[in-house]
């Protein structure tokens, strides 16, 4: 019989192998540690939402609308009410009085239009998935069974799947108000006389496929009561701003409601969310009584956990003959879908100042329209507005080399911003506060083996090799760190973007790090015992990170934007310094020294030129039993922090794609892939290569396999993984990763972020390889996703399949060219 | 109702179980092995690999009435005596997770393969693995870790855990 794990045993078994890290002159930042978090993820004692059970509790399941768009004209529940083990059928007419509408929370926009968006539909659905029924019955099976009892009447109304008509005069409309969401326009520099008499105008449009975020975890909710106050339990990633928007929608108010983040299973901007489900689950068991649990199945999630990207971009450049970029042009088309979630309508208005990349131009000018759509809501999706960004600007600076018969990588020196200019002013208004372009691209050419593949590029064109190579280059830059709450306020944001921290040294000299940053997946119980070991002298083993529950972790702003270290892990440090500013008060005053000759060195504070000295565990000891304080000085050694940034950070890296191409099957596979990120300073470099690692995965994902397809009614056809293809362990190559390190100045850490880098930069690199191969045969762009069919049609001179009617630009429908 | 007798991470267990159950939901919601997760309705993610009589099965695809007379090592009964296996080890060394919810299928699936294939190549793994879905590694680790969890199980010394720079495999 097997034994049971013995968690001590384990433990130690853990601890040791977390040595493993090379330490690096004592400190814990920077070292790569192994991380805390594995204990119980490689054990099977994990958490996740699912796995939660109270006593009497009852099982949601959701019937949800078969179609696009439609009135409804009756809904009957009744004879579910009667089937065997369930306790309460209800339609989106039970909820009307009490549910509200799910908020958004960027009003990007003067004239913006925020429809009403019910959590359950009552009389009117407006993409397949809204759900317009529920049932709660005693299991999961039950549940579901009971749902086929449910009569719903639905009368067709168009659906409008296409932005361009949507636009149109006389096209159905998503809403009354209309399908146009809002406008939006940036613009530096004057964009008119930087295109006026340009000698080279390149003009193109690419569209950003809608994609499916696909957390390994599926949404779950626990809600429970117990009459007066509420707790929910979801798999979510913004478990404070979810409290507050829960009290908002439903009116309960904010202090009887807490929200705990258990296990969570990724996220990827699909959980920063405040979803239907959340909402109806928590009047459920206000309803009932009873603690209730909805879990989805993956055809659920794929139909109605929010989409990402989705847009069409039209771009132009201006340049000189010698490659001079004068300025860019953007005009954006982006898919909101049927409703306005937590922060959709802003996702594109993230981008909006990375068109330039990391480029010196005279001018700039954006514009984007939002447009409503029968489809599922869009909204954060990993990179979220920046990686759209990256790729056009990418593939068009990629344009710009073709058309001048220059390398690549040549065009982008002739207009990268050096690394003595910084900090920089962009003509998009951000000021880049350091990098180094040229360290980071020189280093992936060298381990890419640049210029030998170009030799072997040229001699397979020579030889007219069915199978081509192509070499695909991203130089990306993103702002990351979100965010400056003032910068927020002037993007109509509804929000601030600081970050919460406590630190308590406890009695026993034991240290507790409070965050309010929700890691599911990033290792930041890890990271932060990491900073704080350093910053108070303990032990990495004697911290222990809580968080992800608003009873325990009450402030927080929470994690997505690859904000978590750059503002999180900075309050984290500033709390640390707090409590060592009162520590070094009290050892002053037991060692009976002046403070300003305390010094405190590796966890001790002393006399300078002495040996008298007392630890923080002795300290946090004298804190605790406050016999003995200066005067004025509050017992116990703990310290809090709200810390708002004062600028973005600025991560950046040249990723280089070796791809082949086979012209005759269209297949495309990646040769060798080459990372080279500069995201500042490292906590844990274990951690990092990790992010960049699947950071690149769903980047290359979204330039290969995935797209979200709706067919011509507006039904969603890949709705299981067998029809959205996320890549497996066979799909993807190895990774080549290095870095390059120049500290971000606008924190103390110099730390810059990189949760998203991966994906901002890896998306163009592919398709720049891919068109790099194809080049010879007058193609100039492969739509995504590149696959085999697509590739070889582009070839072919067909048209591809317009699987949505989103104008699929293909070949054809690109120009460039010298004016 | 069909009644099974099922041993399940060492325990026997006598279960009347509805034709219909999947074994997944029989170890999640009736014996509390919450340790296997689900990921997804069609077969395709793996996430709640188990063993069945020693061969890795997707505990979604296989119903509870079809395990009667079975053993199941589901993640939590992997290991003896308290001690780690050592895939798990491998996993935790090389970083081969990172929100862990595809790990426990993971790490069954990556054990069943070095059953057929004590030594695999790095395709090889690839390839076994491919009935895997892991959203957050993009792989790299898990190739590394069961290259790591390999070498240990044969009874060789590990290498070094590999870390920080530049890497390739």
């Amino acid at each position: 019989m097997t034994e049971q794990l013995d968690a001590g045993l384990v433990g130690r078994q853990i601890a040791e192998s977390d040595q493993l890290g090379d330490p690096k002159d004592g400190r814990e930042v920077g070292r790569a540690r192994r991380r805390k978090e594995d204990a119980r993820l490689i054990t099977g004692r994990t958490t996740w939402t699912d796995n939660i059970q109270l006593p009497g509790m009852l099982y949601v399941a959701f019937l949800r609308s078969p179609i696009a768009h439609a009135r409804i004209t009756r809904v009957d529940a009744s004879a579910a009410r009667a089937r065997p083990g369930v306790v309460a059928a209800l339609t989106g007419r039970d909820f009307a009085d009490e549910q509200g509408s799910l908020p958004c929370a960027w009003p990007v926009s003067e004239d913006v239009v925020i429809p009403d968006h019910p959590p359950m539909a009552s009389d009117e659905v407006r993409y397949v998935g809204e759900a317009v029924a529920c049932v709660v019955a005693t299991d999961r099976y039950k549940a579901v069974d009971a749902l086929e009892a449910i009569e719903v009447d639905y009368e067709p109304l168009e659906a409008v799947l296409d932005m361009t008509e949507a636009l149109a005069e006389g096209s159905p409309k998503v809403h009354e108000a209309g399908n146009q969401a809002f406008t939006w326009k940036f613009s530096g520099g004057d964009a008119e006389a930087a295109f006026r008499d340009a000698p080279v105008v390149i003009d193109r449009t690419y569209v950003q496929q809608r994609l499916i975020p696909t957390a390994m975890e599926p949404r779950a909710v626990v809600a429970t009561t117990d009459g007066g106050s509420f707790t929910v339990y979801s798999a979510t990633q913004i478990p404070h701003i979810l409290r507050v928007m829960l009290a908002l929608t439903t009116g309960i108010p904010e202090h009887r409601l807490r929200v705990i983040a258990p296990d969570v299973g990724g996220g990827f901007g699909s959980k920063l969310q405040v979803t239907a489900e959340e909402v109806l689950c928590l009047l459920l068991t206000r309803r009932l009584g009873k603690p209730v649990k909805w879990t989805e199945s993956r055809s659920e999630g794929n139909l109605t956990v929010h989409h990402g990207r989705d847009q069409i971009q039209k771009i132009s450049l201006a340049a000189e003959r010698d490659g001079r970029i004068r300025g860019v042009r953007v005009d954006l088309l982006a898919d909101m879908g049927a409703y306005l979630m937590l922060v959709t309508p802003g996702i594109p208005l993230l981008g909006a100042f990375m068109y330039n990349g990391i480029y010196k131009m005279d001018a700039y000018d954006f514009r984007c329209t939002g447009v409503f759509t029968t489809k599922m809501p869009t909204d954060a999706y990993r990179g979220a507005g920046r990686p759209e960004a990256t790729f056009a600007i990418e593939r068009t600076v990629d344009e710009l080399a073709h058309e001048l018969g220059m390398d690549p990588l040549e065009v982008r020196r002739r207009n990268w911003i050096t690394h003595q200019e910084f900090p920089y002013a962009t003509i998009a208004g951000l000021t880049y506060d350091s990098g180094n372009y040229e360290a980071a691209t020189d280093r992936a050419m060298a381990l890419l083996g640049y210029d030998k593949l170009r030799a072997e590029q040229a001699d397979r064109r020579d030889r007219r090799d069915p199978v081509q190579l192509g070499i695909g280059v991203s130089t990306y830059t993103e702002m990351c760190g979100l965010a400056p709450s003032r910068v927020l306020g002037s993007l109509s944001y509804g929000a601030g973007g600081w970050e919460h921290a406590a630190v308590r040294v406890l009695p026993t000299g034991k240290v507790e790090v409070v965050t309010g940053s929700s890691a599911h997946g990033q290792g930041h119980e890890t990271a932060w015992s990491q900073i704080a070991a350093d910053a108070l002298g303990v032990p990495f083993e004697d911290v222990s990170v809580l968080h992800g529950d608003t009873a325990i972790a009450p402030q927080g702003m929470d994690t997505y934007g690859s904000r978590s270290l750059v503002v999180g892990g900075i309050a984290v440090l500033r709390a640390c310094e707090k409590v060592k500013a009162k520590a070094a008060e009290l050892a002053a005053h037991l060692l009976e020294a002046s403070p300003d000759d305390v010094e405190f060195s590796t966890g001790t504070f002393a006399v300078r030129g002495t040996s008298e000295g007392k630890t923080i565990q002795e300290l946090a000891l004298a804190a605790f039993a406050a016999h003995d304080l200066p005067e004025g000085f509050e017992p116990r050694l703990d310290a809090e922090v709200t810390f708002d940034p004062e600028n973005f950070s600025f991560p950046h890296g040249t990723h280089l794609c070796a791809a082949e191409v086979d012209t005759e099957t269209g297949m495309v596979r990646i040769r060798s892939y080459v990372a080279v990120d500069d995201v500042g300073h490292v906590v844990n470099p274990l951690i990092v290569e990790g992010q960049v690692h699947g950071g690149i995965a769903q980047g290359i994902a979204q330039a290969l396999f995935e797209e979200a397809v709706y067919d011509s009614d507006g039904n969603l056809l890949t709705t299981t993984m067998a029809d959205y293809l996320i890549p497996s362990a066979a799909d993807l190559p190895d990774f080549v990763t290095d870095r390059t390190e120049t500290p971000a100045a606008s924190n103390p850490l110099g730390v810059k972020g990189v949760g998203e880098a991966g994906t901002i930069a890896s998306t163009p690199a592919v398709v720049n390889a891919i068109v790099d191969a194809l080049r010879p045969y007058g193609v100039n762009d492969v739509p995504m996703p590149c696959t085999p069919e697509r590739v070889w049609r582009t070839l072919a001179g067909a048209a591809p399949p317009g699987s949505t009617a989103a104008g699929r630009g293909g070949a054809g429908e690109s120009e460039g060219g010298e004016r | 109702m069909p009644r099974i007798t099922v041993t399940v991470d060492g325990i026997t267990y006598e279960e009347e179980v509805e034709p219909r159950l999947l074994l997944v939901h029989l170890l999640r919601d009736r014996l509390g092995k919450t340790g296997t997760p689900v990921g997804c309705d069609t077969g395709n993610c793996g996430a709640c690999t188990v063993m069945l009589d020693g061969k890795s099965v997707k505990s979604c695809s296989v119903l509870a009435a079809q395990a009667d007379e079975c053993d199941v090592v589901t993640i939590e009964g992997l290991g003896r005596a308290g001690e780690l296996h050592p895939m798990q080890q491998a996993f935790h060394a090389e970083h081969a997770l990172q929100c862990g919810y595809c790990t426990p299928g993971m790490i069954m699936a990556a054990i069943d393969l070095l059953r057929d294939t004590p030594d695999p190549s790095d395709e090889a793994i690839r390839e076994g693995l491919e009935g895997n879905l892991c959203r957050c590694t993009g792989y790299s680790n898990i190739v590394r870790a069961v290259r790591r969890g390999a070498r240990e199980m044969s009874g060789e010394t590990p290498a070094p855990a590999t870390g920080g720079e530049v890497r390739t495999s």
